[in-house]
C-alpha cells in the first residue's frame, strides 16, 4: 500500500533541493518528514488552524492542504529562510516585545500571514489585521498582543 | 495600566518589570523543539487504533494481518501491559485498554512502524473481537439502578482519595456550614435554578505526543508534551509496572496545555510500543485524535438556590451538582471537590451547604481544564447574584460590595485569606466601564467576580551558583508557554540582587529537578516561586558564610548587594559572587547549592465551622480575586453575541511580570468567551460528532472585541513570593457568569444552558420567560 516516492525538484529557501516524497504527500510532511524542515506545524491536518502556513512563490498557502507535486519548480519559503527579510525581523522584534508569544506553536505562522499582510497593506487598520489573522488559531494570548505586535510592526515599517 | 498601585516592596531588580521571555526569540525564529520536532536515531513512528465501542468486552485480538503489513516493528494491546492502573485520585486506568474498553476514542492497539503513514495503516489491519455491553452515557443514566457498571473491581482499585466510589458513583462531596434549612425562612428574596454547562475542549494547538526509547539496561527515557514530567513519570510507571527510578521524564518545548497535558495521555503507550519494538517510537495524535481520546472540561448540572434579607445581605446558599467523569477518575473528584469549595463565590453567606455526585460515564475521561470547576458553578451563582439585585434594586456592582469577603473572613469551610483586592477589583472595572459607549448607546454591562486558589501539593527548587557567581535555576516545573520560566528567574535574580540574565533555567527532567506536581492550579509562581526565593535566599547564605572568611568579619555586618556582591556594612570593600564561588569549589562549606521542597501548609477545612466530607485537598493554597465586566451586541435577527468590550481586573498580589499577567488575562478571557458562547463538544450517541476545528469553532481573531482592558490589582499576599499570587486560570473563570448577566440585560432573558448560542439566545429574545433548552 506505501505511496511510491517520487523525487521532487523545487526551491527551498533559495536553494535548489531534490527530495524524495510519496506521490500523495502534502507539502508538510515532506517539509517535515523528509527534509526535516520543522518551522510548519501540524495543529490539524486540515487547513484550519494555520500553523502549518508557508511561503510558495511569496504568498501564504495551508503546507497541510498543499500537494508537494504542486510545488515542482516553485519557491517554498518557511521560517528558517527568512533571514535578513526586514519586514519578518520587525515583526519578530514586536512579536517578541509585545508579548504576543506564549506557547509559540501558532507563532510561525502567525508571522507569515502578517508579513504578507504588510507586504500589501504597509498601514493596515487593526481590523484588517485581525481579519488577515483570522486563519491562524492561537489558544493563548488571546490575540490582543498578536494584533498590537503587528500594528506596531507596521507603524515602524512605514517610518 | 494598574489602579491605585500601593508602593512596592523592595523592587531593586526585575520583579515587576515586563521581561520578555527569552523563549519568544526561538519562538519567532521558528525554532523552538515541541514534542513532534525531536528524532533519534532509528526512530520508529507510533499510531494508535481507537475503540470503536462505548462500552464492550474485549474477546481477543488478530494481529496477523497488521503484523505482516509493511513498515511494521511491533504491536501492543492490553495483553502487553500488566494488572496496573494509574490515576492521581483513584487508580482505574490501564495503559492501553485491557479486558474491557470504556469510551469511543480510547485506545485499544498501537502499532510501531517506519513511517507514521505505515503505522496507520497497519492499525486499521488489526482485528479486534468486542462483545458489546450497553453504554451509560449520561450521569443520571449512571446512577440508575439497572445500570451497567464500567468498574467491576472499583471496590479494589487503589485510591488516593477516597469518597465513597461505588457502582458508577466515582466521588461524592459533601460541605456545608450554618444551617441552610432553618435560613432560608430569614430570607426575603430566594432565586433557584437548574444550569447545564457544556463540556469544552482544550484545543491546545499542539496536539499530544511523545517519544520514549529503552537504554540496554531497561532504563527508559521519554519525551512528552507534558504539564508535569513527574506525574508523568508517576503514571508511565504505575501503569506499566516499572520502578520509578527506571523511567526519566523529560520535555522539549510544550505548545500550551489549558490542563489537557497535566495528567497522562499516550505516554504509557509510547513507553510500551519503544519497550516491545526495543527502538525509540514517536508517537503524535492528530488533531482528532487529540479531541476523541485525551480528556475535556467537565459538563455540569448544577442546582443552585441562593436567599438574601431585604437589604441584598446574603442569608444562604445551596448548590448541588451531578458532574459527568467520563470513563476514568483522572482529576474529576478534584474538580468536583473544587467546584463545591468554590460555589459561594467570593461573598459572606452565614449558611451554605454544597454536595456532589461525580459519575463514571462511557465518553473520554473529563478532566482538569482552565478554571477547574469554577467556571461552571460561577455562570450559575453570578447570574443568581444579579437577579438578587435586580428584584432588590441594587446594581451589579452595589450588590457585591455589599456582600464582598473581605481582609480577615475565612472562605465557605474554613481557608483563612491572605490578601483580599476584589473590593478594588471591583472599583477598576466600575470607573472603567461607567457611562455609555463612545457612541453614545447604552452599554449592555454584565458583571461577574470570582475568586481562585493557587498553591496545592510539592514543589522545590535547586539554585546553585556556579563558578562565576551566574546562577542555574531547576525547578522541574514545565513552563507551558506562559512563562514561568522568566517569572521564576525573576524571582531568583530578585533574591539574589542579579539581573535577570545572569539566571539560567534549567528543563524539567525527572533526573536532576526537583519534585512539581505539575504546571496546574495557578500555583507555579505562588508555590514554586515560594521555594525558588527560599532556596536562593540559602544560597545568599552561604555565600555570606565564605563572605566572611575572605573579608574576615563576622556574618551580621555583611550586606548583600545589587550586581552580586557582598561587602561590611559601612564600608566598600566588598566581594564578588565569581569571587566568592570560586572559591567555595576549593574551600570548606564548598560550593553554594540551595534547595527548598515544600507543600502548602495551611488547612483548608476549619471543623469548628463547617462539616466537609469527600473534600479532595486537605491543604490548598492562597486565594487571588477578579471582577470582569463586559459590553455585548446581540444581532436581532440571529441572537448571535458579540463582546463588544471587556475590562478585567485581578488581584495577583504582585505581578512578578505585568506583561504575563496581562497576557493570562487576555487569553484566559478568550477562552472563557468561546465557552460562553459556542465551543462545544457534541456527541451523537456515544460517539463525538465533532472532533475537529472544522466543526469545534474556537475564537478566532475576529471573534474577540479588540478592547480587552486589563487592570492588575496589587495586595501583596503575606506568604506570596514578593507577595505574588496566581494568575493563570482567573481571566477564564467569570467569562460566562459575566457574558450570562450581560446578555440579561441586552434581552431581558436569563439562560440556564451554556453555551450562549444565537439560537438559544433568539430563543429567549422571542419567549423570555419561556422554557430552555
Amino acid at each position: 500500500m506505501m505511496a511510491k516516492k517520487v523525487l521532487h525538484s523545487l526551491t527551498l529557501n533559495g536553494e535548489e533541493v531534490q527530495v524524495a516524497s510519496a506521490a500523495g504527500a502534502t507539502l508538510l510532511e515532506t517539509l517535515r518528514e523528509d527534509l526535516r524542515i520543522l518551522s510548519s506545524k501540524r495543529g490539524c491536518n486540515q487547513g484550519v488552524c494555520g500553523a502549518c502556513t508557508v511561503l510558495v512563490d511569496g504568498k501564504p498557502v495551508r503546507s497541510c492542504l498543499t500537494l508537494t507535486a504542486r510545488c515542482v519548480g516553485h519557491s517554498v519559503q518557511t521560517m528558517e529562510g527568512m533571514d535578513g527579510d526586514q519586514i519578518m525581523a520587525t515583526l519578530q522584534r514586536h512579536m517578541v516585545e509585545s508579548g504576543g508569544v506564549q506557547c509559540g506553536f501558532c507563532t510561525g505562522g502567525v508571522l507569515i500571514s502578517a508579513r504578507e499582510l504588510l507586504e500589501d497593506n504597509p498601514s493596515p487598520t487593526r481590523e484588517a489585521v485581525k481579519t488577515a489573522l483570522s486563519g491562524n488559531i492561537c489558544r493563548c494570548t488571546g490575540y490582543r498582543t498578536i494584533v498590537d505586535a503587528v500594528c506596531g510592526a507596521a507603524e515602524e515599517l512605514s517610518q | 495600566m494598574s489602579l491605585d498601585q500601593p508602593e512596592p516592596i523592595f523592587l531593586g531588580g526585575t520583579v515587576g518589570k515586563s521581561v520578555a521571555k527569552p523563549d519568544n526569540l526561538e519562538k519567532v525564529q521558528g525554532r523552538a523543539e515541541y514534542i513532534a520536532d525531536l528524532y533519534r536515531p532509528g526512530m520508529l513512528h507510533g499510531a494508535i487504533l481507537a475503540s470503536p465501542h462505548a462500552h464492550a468486552r474485549i474477546r481477543g485480538y488478530d494481529l496477523s494481518e497488521a503484523m505482516q503489513a509493511p513498515g511494521v516493528v511491533a504491536i501492543i494491546t492490553g495483553d502487553d501491559v500488566g494488572e496496573g492502573r494509574m490515576g492521581a485520585f483513584i487508580k482505574d486506568e490501564h495503559a492501553i485498554a485491557k479486558g474491557k474498553v470504556l469510551y469511543v476514542g480510547e485506545p485499544v492497539a498501537a502499532v510501531a512502524a517506519r513511517t507514521e503513514e505505515e503505522a496507520r495503516h497497519a492499525c486499521r489491519l488489526i482485528k479486534v473481537d468486542y462483545e458489546e455491553l450497553p453504554a451509560v452515557l449520561s450521569p443520571e443514566d449512571g446512577l440508575a439502578e439497572d445500570a451497567p457498571i464500567l468498574h467491576e473491581q472499583l471496590a479494589d482499585y487503589i485510591k488516593v482519595f477516597d469518597a465513597g466510589a461505588e457502582g458508577n458513583l466515582c466521588s461524592r462531596t459533601e460541605l456545608s456550614e450554618g444551617d441552610v434549612d432553618a435560613a432560608w425562612a430569614e430570607c426575603d428574596v430566594i432565586v433557584e435554578d437548574e444550569y447545564t454547562t457544556q463540556p469544552q475542549a482544550h484545543v491546545s494547538m499542539e496536539p499530544c505526543g511523545a517519544l520514549a526509547e529503552v537504554d540496554p539496561n531497561g532504563r527508559v527515557t521519554l519525551w512528552s508534551a507534558n504539564q508535569s514530567v513527574f506525574r508523568v513519570q508517576a503514571n508511565v510507571c504505575e501503569s506499566l509496572g516499572l520502578p520509578m527510578s527506571k523511567l526519566r521524564s523529560m520535555t522539549p518545548r510544550v505548545g500550551a496545555g489549558f490542563g489537557n497535558k497535566m495528567e497522562p495521555h499516550i505516554q504509557p503507550i509510547t513507553v510500551a510500543l519503544a519497550m516491545k519494538a526495543k527502538r525509540p517510537v514517536k508517537l503524535i495524535l492528530t488533531r482528532e485524535e487529540d479531541f476523541e481520546m485525551v480528556r475535556a472540561r467537565h459538563p455540569f448540572r448544577v442546582r443552585m438556590k441562593t436567599g438574601a434579607k431585604s437589604d441584598g445581605t446574603l442569608v444562604a446558599r445551596e448548590c448541588e451538582v451531578l458532574v459527568d467523569c467520563g470513563a476514568f477518575a483522572d482529576d474529576s473528584p478534584g474538580v468536583m471537590g473544587y467546584s463545591l469549595l468554590m460555589c459561594g463565590g467570593p461573598y459572606r453567606i452565614p449558611h451554605m451547604k454544597a454536595s456532589g455526585k461525580l459519575v463514571y460515564t462511557n465518553k473520554l475521561r473529563f478532566g482538569a481544564f482552565r478554571g477547574f470547576g469554577n467556571p461552571q458553578v460561577l455562570f450559575a451563582g453570578e447570574q443568581q447574584i444579579d437577579q438578587i439585585g435586580e428584584k432588590l434594586g441594587l446594581d451589579p456592582f452595589a450588590i457585591r460590595r455589599k456582600n464582598m469577603l473581605r481582609e480577615g473572613d475565612q472562605w465557605f469551610v474554613g481557608p483563612r485569606i491572605g490578601s483580599n483586592g476584589l473590593g478594588r477589583c471591583l472599583d477598576a472595572v466600575e470607573r472603567a466601564s461607567k457611562g455609555s459607549r463612545a457612541d453614545g448607546s447604552p452599554r449592555n454591562f454584565g458583571l461577574s467576580v470570582t475568586a481562585h486558589i493557587s498553591g496545592l501539593l510539592g514543589t522545590g527548587a535547586i539554585v546553585k551558583m556556579l563558578e562565576d557567581g551566574t546562577i542555574s535555576l531547576n525547578t522541574g516545573a514545565t513552563d507551558i508557554g506562559q512563562g514561568s520560566d522568566t517569572v521564576l528567574a525573576q524571582i531568583c535574580a530578585e533574591e539574589l540582587k542579579l539581573p535577570f540574565d545572569t539566571v539560567a533555567v534549567a528543563s524539567p527532567d525527572t533526573d536532576g529537578s526537583p519534585y512539581n506536581w505539575g504546571t496546574t492550579a495557578s500555583r507555579v509562581t505562588y508555590t514554586t516561586g515560594r521555594a525558588v526565593k527560599a532556596a536562593a535566599k540559602k544560597v545568599v547564605d552561604q555565600a555570606m558564610n565564605h563572605a566572611a572568611e575572605m573579608l574576615e568579619c563576622d556574618v551580621d555586618d555583611l550586606e548583600l548587594r545589587e550586581g552580586g556582591r557582598i561587602g561590611q556594612r559601612g564600608s566598600n570593600s566588598d566581594v564578588t559572587f565569581a569571587q566568592i564561588s570560586g572559591r567555595a569549589h576549593w574551600a570548606v562549606g564548598g560550593p553554594l547549592v540551595g534547595s527548598e521542597t515544600l507543600v502548602f501548609d495551611e488547612p483548608t477545612h476549619d471543623p469548628k465551622r463547617a462539616i466537609a466530607l469527600g473534600l479532595p485537598f486537605p491543604r490548598i493554597g492562597v486565594f487571588s480575586f477578579a471582577a470582569l465586566g463586559v459590553d455585548v451586541d446581540v444581532d436581532d435577527t440571529s441572537g448571535q453575541v458579540t463582546v463588544h468590550e471587556a475590562w478585567s481586573a485581578a488581584d495577583v498580589g504582585r505581578a512578578i511580570n505585568p506583561r504575563l499577567v496581562e497576557v493570562q488575562l487576555h487569553g484566559g478571557f478568550v477562552q472563557g468567551l468561546g465557552y460562553a458562547l459556542y465551543e462545544e463538544m457534541v456527541w451523537d450517541g456515544a460517539r463525538l460528532a465533532n472532533p475537529s476545528l472544522m466543526d469545534y469553532k474556537v475564537p478566532t481573531a475576529r471573534d474577540v472585541p479588540d478592547a480587552i482592558h486589563t487592570y492588575i490589582i496589587e495586595d501583596p499576599d503575606p506568604t506570596g513570593p514578593f507577595g505574588a499570587k496566581g494568575a493563570g486560570e482567573i481571566g477564564l473563570n467569570a467569562a460566562p457568569g459575566a457574558i450570562a448577566n450581560a446578555v440579561a440585560k441586552a434581552t431581558g432573558a436569563r439562560h440556564v444552558h451554556l453555551p450562549l448560542t444565537g439560537e438559544r439566545v433568539l430563543a429567549g429574545m422571542l419567549d423570555p420567560g419561556g422554557p430552555q433548552d
